[in-house]
């Protein structure tokens, strides 16, 4: 289980590298990029230039170049500010039964929060918390909604 | 507690089993069967007595009512309007003029009569077969007058199941959850109420999220998801006394929680480290018991009615597909193949049926399928529509339903609706507020 994490963790730097040479090629379409949200309508600010949440794909787990690129900046803003300590909320969109999707949610966030302890974030000052899809960011019953809506989101707990 | 307050059911007349009437129950019922439910009677000092401890000015056509509003809702039978009945109550009671009622093609009739007697309600009532000119049912019982209601559900029972051959579902009450506010911050409390949406009450203030709660097999606990100090854990709610408590000691969040059909284990999943895994708790002894080992999600479990297995919710093959295993974890078997994903699976009290959530091509189905995986037939499509409830005798299923909003996110709503296993019957379940994940109680008085 252990040595899996760790495994699974490398594999995701790696991964990390060779998507971002990749994502230049890559066409954007409007505010998703396949049905990742990939705008800034609902992104709120940690600190200057930190977002503070990552999106996901239908029904996916997987972190994206952009999402690991935000990590990466929350987890130096992390290392910065030492004393905070940080929730992740998991949430996902409307288009899955109520409790398939609180477990999607924690999936989500633990998502997030493997990446930011790859980068050296003590998984003491983390905590996560899956709201699956009771709150839902945008109300709107459409794709672009729906993105947005299929999120990690990191709050400040202190 | 409820229970209690029943004092005596009793047969009045012996009874015969003639082959009578018949409602066939396993087919849609396209022609419902035309009875008449004659008002109770009622001796006027009675109709005074009631009309002071209930404030109902003639408490025995409010039962009838109750009668007829049930078996109108099932879909089988066709009441008929009282402005066309040509007996008075009482006589009807006494002895029916069959002709008259045959005249307005009533095929069956139900006759009764009300009593005020040392504070109590006591009720007769007669289930007669109009074409053949026979009783097929006499019944008394007495209970405090408060009951009043279920006295009409009782009564819609027995008349139910005499004239099916399967027990009712109507002195039954429905636990969900009510919603109110703007979709992006829902308040959601705990409700409860008749199966036939009176009664209404709400048990828990809107502080925190609530999700999911069910019954426990005599109905007078709860076990549901509660947000309280935003840790997600698995609880248990004494209806009568309202004492709550947090079911174990979960380092995580604890989910979609059911009880074991004996009532004694609340069966639910534990998050952690995003695996979501099937946990038991013994309510008596506390023990916690590791049901699924697998690192994918493993959710939304639920017990045949022996208890010997459970059927769930696991993305184990890449999506959300039903599982079913024995009640220790072996024996894990996929029962689901069809195109798209299969969520809530739901096992029918009757053992031999599975329902379940399905999603395919952007629209939502509740569907049945036989327990090894066979037979799957969708009951109903749309927008969005989840989590079903069987009636205890395993003939209709309650689910919510939610619209699609417009651009501006405006128009949601929630709803419970119920639909019988024909697929035929659909209707919507009447609640003062939005509404969500519903679940049926077991039969109050057996």
């Amino acid at each position: 289980m252990k040595l899996n994490k760790i495994l699974k963790n490398a594999f995701l730097i790696i991964f990390a590298g060779l998507a971002l040479s990749a994502c230049a090629v890559s066409k954007k379409t409007g505010q998703m990029q396949g049905d990742v949200y990939t705008g800034t309508d609902t992104v709120e600010y940690l600190a200057s230039g930190v977002p503070d949440r990552v999106f996901f794909a239908t029904n996916e787990t997987v972190l994206t170049t952009a999402s690991r690129e935000t990590l990466r900046k929350q987890a130096a803003w992390l290392r910065k500010n030492s004393k905070i300590t940080i929730v992740l909320e998991g949430h996902a969109d409307e288009r899955g039964t109520r409790e398939y999707n609180l477990a999607l949610g924690e999936r989500r966030a633990n998502a997030a929060k493997d990446y930011l302890m790859t980068y050296g974030i003590s998984s003491d000052r983390i905590s996560v918390l899956s709201y699956g899809k009771e709150r839902p960011v945008d109300s709107g019953s459409n794709p672009l909604a729906w993105s947005k809506n299929r999120r990690s989101v990191t709050v400040k707990a202190n | 507690m409820l229970r209690k307050l029943f004092i005596i059911i009793l047969v009045i007349f012996p009874v015969k089993a003639f082959a009578l009437i018949e409602v066939d129950i396993t087919r849609g019922n396209l022609n419902p069967l035309p009875i008449a439910v004659s008002p109770l009677s009622i001796d006027e000092s009675s109709r005074k007595s009631f009309e002071k401890v209930l404030k109902k000015k003639n408490i025995g056509s409010e039962i009838s009512s109750v009668v007829e509003k049930n078996l109108k809702t099932s879909g089988l039978f066709n009441p008929l309007n009282k402005d066309a009945f040509l007996q008075a109550p009482e006589i009807a009671n006494l002895k029916p003029r069959f002709e008259d009622w045959n005249l307005i093609k009533a095929q069956a009739l139900i006759t009764g009569k009300v009593n005020f007697i040392d504070d109590k309600l006591r009720v007769e009532f007669r289930l007669w077969d109009v074409l053949a000119g026979k009783e097929m049912m006499a019944l008394a019982f007495t209970t405090v007058p408060n009951n009043w209601r279920r006295v009409g559900h009782i009564i819609t029972d027995k008349v139910y199941e005499r004239l099916t051959g399967e027990k009712g579902y109507f002195d039954t009450r429905i636990i969900y959850v009510a919603e109110e506010g703007p979709k992006t911050r829902r308040v959601k409390k705990l409700a409860i109420m008749d199966q036939d949406g009176a009664n209404n009450k709400f048990l828990t203030l809107g502080n925190e999220l609530v999700l999911t709660p069910r019954f426990n097999p005599t109905s007078q606990m709860v076990t549901y998801l509660s947000y309280f100090r935003n840790l997600p854990r698995v609880y248990l709610l004494d209806i009568e006394t309202g004492m709550q408590e947090v079911v174990g000691d979960f380092p995580g969040m604890t989910f979609a929680p059911r009880f074991s059909p004996d009532g004694k284990k609340i069966i639910m999943s534990f998050a952690k480290e995003g695996n979501s895994e099937i946990f038991t708790m013994d309510l008596e002894n506390r023990i916690v018991e590791k049901i699924t080992n697998h690192p994918s999600i493993d959710t939304s479990p639920s017990y045949s009615p022996d208890g010997k297995y459970i059927c769930f919710n696991s993305d184990r093959s890449g999506y959300q597909q039903i599982y079913i295993m024995k009640s220790d974890g072996t024996n894990v078997k996929r029962i689901s193949f069809g195109k798209g994903l299969y969520g809530t699976p739901v096992w029918s009290p009757r053992g031999d049926l599975i329902a379940f959530t399905k999603l395919h091509k952007g629209k939502f189905y509740i569907g049945v399928m036989r327990t090894d995986g066979s037979g799957e037939r969708l009951l109903t499509e749309n927008f969005y529509q989840e989590a079903p409830s069987w009636s205890p005798n395993g003939r209709v299923l309650i689910f919510y339903r939610e619209t699609k909003t417009d651009d501006k996110g405006k128009g949601f709503s929630a709803k419970l609706w119920s639909i019988d296993l024909t697929g035929y019957n659909e209707r919507l379940v009447n609640t003062p507020t939005d509404a969500s994940d519903p679940s049926w109680s077991s039969l109050l008085s057996n």
